[in-house]
């Protein structure tokens, strides 16, 4: 393999990965907060219509990544009303969140089905990513930086701030932290927005950049990925970094041993079936959720709290 | 005129149930009801799509004694079955099921309903109330390959498929013994993606196999996504199922287009007439099933002559490119020179030919 297919090999996984680490990143703040929403997948798609809509209407595609956080935001607000001002079950409203942001998605895009648009791409100088090296660092949608940007603004937040302890106290005793007169209500509306914001850039990935146009259910399950992603990653910042681009890898690695793209580099994995490769992130993790439970609660990083609802006793 | 049913609001995610929601009752009772099962969103600008204008053709020609409704999103799994069913209990006449994957489903809800009739597209199961229909995509494949074997300079062609199945083994031997007609040395690389619809593993798919050196890639998947990838990198491609131009202006240097609409005029008018009866059909481009759309200025004089004698060749019945000497990927002869493969031997093939590259 040449240098030169390495780097076009990680242009591709780069593109796999962005969106999952996008919607992972924000729904581990989600949960952090000890809320879980499953509704990834429907706010992914809604973030990608307002994206793409926004990008049509306004010709911006600055102003679509807007709009597609604010899609995002507004659809996971659907759901924290419900969970956190109703109380009701968080599993089955992240679902519910996920059939109404598909359904909701396809209304929307009813009007912009068939339409394209310039996609969102390097916005460097084309002289910087016109050799191999300059197109591996230089190569990207603002998009991925931006993804790439958020990890330690994460990790940032929830270690370092004071807003982030907040959020991590609400998410592992709630009670305690309702108790010394933080609102737990609040930073959980807040950590959903968040999550909404950063699920709904993930779609608009699809949408803007990887293929700008827009078809009905488009994502085709990512946000599921990213949910798996979370708890592959123990609900910590850097491995979910790392995680992200390991599930890019293996879905990239399907692709290529499907190509035959082992016959001629590494034939002795030419017997591994390519279904393995596609059937790896489950594996995966699978086998982190065993290790994490294997280990016992003090090795697990899971919030306390992580969907149960808030009911104070006052 | 078209009763368009309430969209599928609900859909089937990972091991999720797939849950459907189905049309409105009719408003006319004395119309006769058409249903349609159909794999995708209408608004997929592929196989989806091109069903739904044979669904819309009915409704210009029959509109006055049939009314049409559809469920899209169907999932190819046993949640179909309760969705064929309510079409029947709602009471049509005539139900199209219209992918593969709904075949033993729609045999099992022809047994329940035999009042009922049925048509599966590309399926190989009937019954005295169950018809099956399909469409020569394969003559198509092989303009396709004509034009991509002539205009690849690298002789390395990109076929992005769905899954095993006979249509897409079918295409894929096609496209490539019809490459390998104007280049003997042209390959072709094969990904399947086991779905027909996912824009960005599509997508990846398409960068892997332009990265493994293929400057012209086909798809037999069901989005326009994998021609965006194409337009970006300055290479070529076709549409699948219908003229995807739109999406790729430079790179789309034609498409096959699905044209169901007569098909589907005759078998509901047979309803009308009391004449239907059960039948396999497989149309090509005689018939008009499989058109080709205008070729992209990028493809030379030459080229469109070629390509424009294999359709005529089909419309004849001189050319056909399942003619033998033929080898499979291994090198053995499977078709003796001079012969021609039979209907029944191609609706069931299973192995790629010489030249095809692929990985389990």
């Amino acid at each position: 393999m040449s240098p030169e297919y390495i780097i076009a090999a990680i242009v591709t996984i780069v593109g796999l990965t962005t969106p999952i680490l996008l919607a992972g990143l924000g729904e581990l703040v989600v949960e952090k907060s000890g809320v879980l929403n499953l509704g990834v997948e429907g706010m992914m798609l809604v973030g990608a219509i307002s994206g793409f809509g926004v990008t049509v209407l306004t010709f911006s595609p600055w102003l679509g990544v807007l709009g597609a956080a604010a899609g995002g935001a507004v659809a996971s607000m659907l759901f924290a009303v419900l969970v956190l001002q109703l109380n009701s079950n968080q599993v089955a409203t992240g679902l519910a969140l996920t059939i109404f942001g598909t359904g909701l998605s396809s209304l929307l895009g009813l009007s912009f089905t068939g339409r394209i648009i310039v996609p969102f791409l390097s916005v460097f100088p084309d002289a910087l990513a016109k050799n191999p090296i300059g197109r591996l660092i230089f190569g990207y949608s603002p998009i991925v930086y931006f993804a790439l940007i958020m990890v330690p603004a994460v990790y940032w937040f929830l270690k370092s701030t004071r807003a982030g302890l907040i959020l991590r106290a609400v998410g592992e005793n709630d009670h305690s932290a309702h108790s010394i007169g933080y609102s737990v209500v609040m930073v959980r509306y807040a950590a959903i927005a968040f999550g909404g914001a950063m699920a709904g850039i993930g779609g608009a990935y699809f949408s803007m950049v990887i293929t700008p146009m827009w078809a009905e259910k488009m994502t085709a399950g990512r946000g599921w990925i990213a949910l798996a992603l979370v708890v592959f990653a123990g609900w910590r910042t850097g491995r979910l970094l790392a995680g992200a681009y390991f599930f890019g890898f293996l879905m990239w690695l399907e692709l290529f041993a499907k190509a035959n793209g082992f016959g001629t580099t590494l034939p002795f994995l030419q017997v591994i079936p390519s279904q393995f490769w596609a059937a790896m992130p489950y594996v995966m993790t699978i086998v982190a959720l065993t290790i994490i439970s294997a280990r016992g609660t003090a090795g697990s990083n899971a919030p306390a709290c992580l969907g149960r609802p808030f009911l104070p006793s006052t | 005129m078209a009763q368009i049913s309430r969209r599928t609001l609900i859909k089937g995610a990972g091991a999720l149930a797939t849950a459907a929601m189905i049309g409105k009752p009719a408003l006319a009772a004395d119309k006769i009801k058409v249903g349609f099962i159909f794999l995708g969103p209408i608004g997929d600008y592929g196989w989806t799509w091109a069903h739904n204008k044979g669904r819309e053709a009915i409704d210009a020609a029959l509109g006055d004694k049939v009314e049409t409704i559809y469920v899209e999103n169907v999932a190819e799994d046993a949640s179909a079955i309760p969705v064929i069913r309510d079409l029947a209990q709602q009471g049509c006449k005539l139900i199209f099921t219209t992918s593969y994957g709904y075949m033993d489903q729609t045999i099992q809800v022809a047994g329940e309903f035999p009042d009922v009739k049925f048509e599966h597209c590309t399926g190989f199961k009937r019954a005295d109330n169950v018809s099956t229909y399909n469409s020569k995509f394969h003559e198509g494949r092989a303009v396709l390959g004509t034009i991509a074997g002539k205009m690849s300079k690298s002789g390395t062609l990109g076929y992005l498929g769905s899954y095993k199945v006979p249509e897409v083994v079918l295409g894929v031997n096609a496209f490539a013994l019809a490459a390998q007609k104007q280049n003997p040395a042209a390959t072709v690389k094969l990904v399947l993606i086991d779905s027909w619809f996912d824009p960005p593993k599509e997508a990846a798919a398409t960068e892997t196999l332009i990265n493994l050196g293929c400057d012209i890639v086909t798809t037999h998947t069901d989005s326009p996504g994998p021609l965006q990838i194409l337009e970006q990198k300055g290479l070529f491609g076709f549409g699948q199922g219908a003229d995807m131009s739109q999406f790729a202006p430079t790179a789309h240097l034609t498409a096959i287009e699905d044209i169901w609409g007569p098909y589907y005029v005759a078998r509901a008018q047979a309803i009308v007439d009391g004449k239907w009866a059960s039948a396999d059909t497989w149309d090509g481009f005689k018939e008009g099933t499989v058109m080709i759309a205008p070729y992209n200025p990028a493809v030379p004089a030459d080229v469109v002559a070629l390509a424009d004698g294999v359709q005529a060749g089909y419309k004849d019945g001189t050319y056909n490119i399942f003619t033998g000497p033929i080898y499979a990927q291994d090198g053995t002869l499977k078709v003796k020179e001079g012969e021609v493969m039979a209907d029944a031997d191609l609706a069931t093939i299973d192995w790629f030919v010489k030249g095809v590259e692929s990985a389990s």
